[in-house]
């Protein structure tokens, strides 16, 4: 009565079959990770040392460290998430708690979906008529992180509309009806419970600032500039921007020099988003629910 | 438990800027005013009409339950008492809403300050996420000014007050610190009745207060109410026929948008003046 049939021996083939397809195609996704990291230490490995990371690069550029290159990048990333983090959130709270369901928060989240879209060579475009010419930034970090910013805003908009959405409707009701305002219910109440996701916004802003080139080439970062920047008006060198100059432009680069750039810059955003990470779990422990 | 009654609060406390802790005028007969009235209270949302004519005096001091099939409109009149409804946008309301004797619809009412006097129980307990402590203070603080500059111990004292008051201070004292949320159903329902008493309000809205709770805290949770009443105005929606029977003195039947009857508890049991309100009562109404 109770044996399996020829059936159930055909669907539970078909079961295990789907299964172990499924796990291949997730061990294929792993796969790209490792192979990247893993080329890169064996390559780039040899040429890190603390002298790399702390001089500039020398003989035109085919020798000698990254400091400036580092340096920038950092700027930039700071920059660009000072520029674009309040505005995002700012933004994300009152699409979340505040914004009616009209046509007008319809069409904003309708252009936070399409410049999510646009691609990075036009945001430079952009960059450059904008906070280059037309606010008279010249090229400078602030018009590159600006640029960077209008890029990733949409990531940070939406991430954090996705965690404020996550915190039950219940909590607001019941400060709502205790006579709590919506900014004392959201400052008490929603951000503490959500400011985990956004952090996990920010993290991904984070990796794409720093990675992104097309978006400084014109607006903020060169190619050679061995000085470390001073202030938001000074051009400045970045890693990705660096990584691709002496890939492609310089001639008589030894092999490993690009592998050593591209390590750096992989370094420096993972030990970013392990800052993060630490903080927002940090955050995370102390959520009462 | 030795509970002074609270005389009314002047009416002024609904207005912007009102101090919280004006003294209020001796009023006489606790039990015989009227805490909240309707008067030709209709109210829509968008084309759906929800309340018809609704003329209602809920007095004060006493328990009174709201009965009748689901949809007859009591929780919409519940959430019209302290205006939770108008966060929808598309209600509208006309007639008159009073509590104490103030029209709490008028344009120069504040609605904190509404919600503030009139606290409301959900169905479903729903405490904060955040500690017992924060839970019990969260209201305080957003209304007491006091509370800004108030001491740990004062703070401590107003925590413990309302806690002994729903009788859950034993059970929590050791772990005010902990979170609200792994409280049992119970104990959750009660900590959201402790967090609205530091704000001292006059009327008590509970919207099915048991109904999430198993038999053992339904009866805790009524007979925390019933030892509440007198100091408090409580409204209390209920499906529960024998939890109306036991736990009000008046009882209101609604049925489709209006108030079919409002007599005492025990009357409206045993002579229901209307046959629908019988049939509803001994469960014949279809």
């Amino acid at each position: 009565m109770f044996e399996a049939t020829e059936l159930n021996f055909r669907d539970n083939r078909v079961e295990w079959a789907v299964k172990a397809l499924f796990l291949l195609m997730t061990l294929l996704l792993i796969l790209p990770v490792l192979l990247i990291l893993g080329v890169l230490l064996y390559r780039g490995g040899p040429v890190l040392s603390w002298e790399f990371l702390f001089t500039q690069p020398t003989n035109g550029m085919t020798a000698g460290g990254v400091l400036p290159a580092l340096v920038g990048t950092i700027w930039l990333v700071v920059v660009a998430l000072l520029a674009s983090v309040p505005i995002g959130v700012a933004a994300a709270i009152y699409l979340s708690e505040y914004a009616p369901q009209n046509a007008l928060t319809r069409a904003i989240n309708l252009a936070i979906i399409n410049l999510a879209g646009v691609p990075s060579i036009v945001h430079a475009l952009f960059g450059v008529g904008a906070f280059v010419y037309f606010f008279r930034f010249g090229t400078s970090i602030l018009a590159a992180s600006l640029t960077l910013a209008i890029m990733t805003l949409p990531v940070v908009i939406v991430s954090t509309l996705e965690s404020l959405r996550a915190v039950p409707h219940a909590f607001r009701e019941a400060c709502w009806n205790m006579g709590a305002t919506r900014w004392q219910t959201i400052w008490r109440v929603v951000l503490p419970n959500s400011i985990s996701g956004i952090l996990t916004g920010v993290i991904l802003e984070v990796s794409r600032t720093a990675g992104e080139t097309a978006p400084i080439m014109f607006t903020g970062a060169a190619m050679f500039m061995p000085l470390l920047p001073r202030s938001v008006f000074d051009q400045t060198m970045a890693l990705s921007l660096h990584l691709y100059t002496i890939s492609m432009n310089v001639p008589d680069v030894p092999e490993a020099l690009p592998y050593g750039v591209a390590l750096v810059l992989i370094g420096l955003i993972l030990s970013m988003n392990a800052i993060s990470i630490g903080f927002r779990t940090v955050l995370r422990s102390r959520r009462k629910w | 438990m030795d509970r002074t009654p609270t005389p009314p609060r002047e009416a002024s406390d609904f207005e912007v800027g009102a101090a919280a802790d004006r003294p209020v005028e001796a009023a006489g007969d606790v039990a015989g005013g009227v805490a909240i009235e309707t008067r030709q209270l209709n109210l829509w949302y968008g084309d759906f009409q929800a309340l018809f004519d609704v003329d209602l005096r809920i007095k004060q001091g006493i328990i009174t339950s709201m009965i009748g099939p689901s949809g007859c409109g009591k929780t919409t009149l519940l959430r019209t008492v302290n205006r939770i409804n108008e966060r929808l946008g598309y209600v509208r309301t006309t007639g008159a809403v009073e509590v104490l004797g103030r029209d709490i619809l008028a344009p120069e009412v504040e609605v904190v300050q509404v919600r503030r006097h009139v606290g409301m129980v959900f169905q479903r307990p729903n405490p904060l996420p955040l500690s017992i402590r924060e839970n019990v203070l969260f209201g305080y603080r957003i209304h007491e000014p006091a509370a800004r500059q108030a001491s740990r111990g004062e703070l401590d004292a107003v925590v413990e007050d309302a806690l002994k008051t729903v009788l859950l201070w034993d059970g929590v004292k050791d772990r005010l610190n902990s979170r609200a949320t792994a409280l049992s159903l119970e104990e959750q329902q009660k900590l959201c009745i402790a967090r609205l008493l530091p704000l001292k309000p006059t009327v008590l809205l509970m919207d099915e207060p048991c109904s999430a709770l198993d038999p053992a805290g339904t009866e805790a949770v009524e007979e925390l109410i019933w030892g509440l009443r007198g100091e408090y105005t409580f409204l209390m929606v209920t499906h529960n026929m024998a939890q109306a029977r036991r736990a009000s003195d008046e009882c209101v039947f609604m049925l489709l948008g209006r108030v079919i009857e409002h007599a005492r508890t025990d009357e409206i049991f045993v002579t229901p003046r209307h046959e629908t309100t019988a049939d509803y009562i001994e469960g014949r109404y279809a």
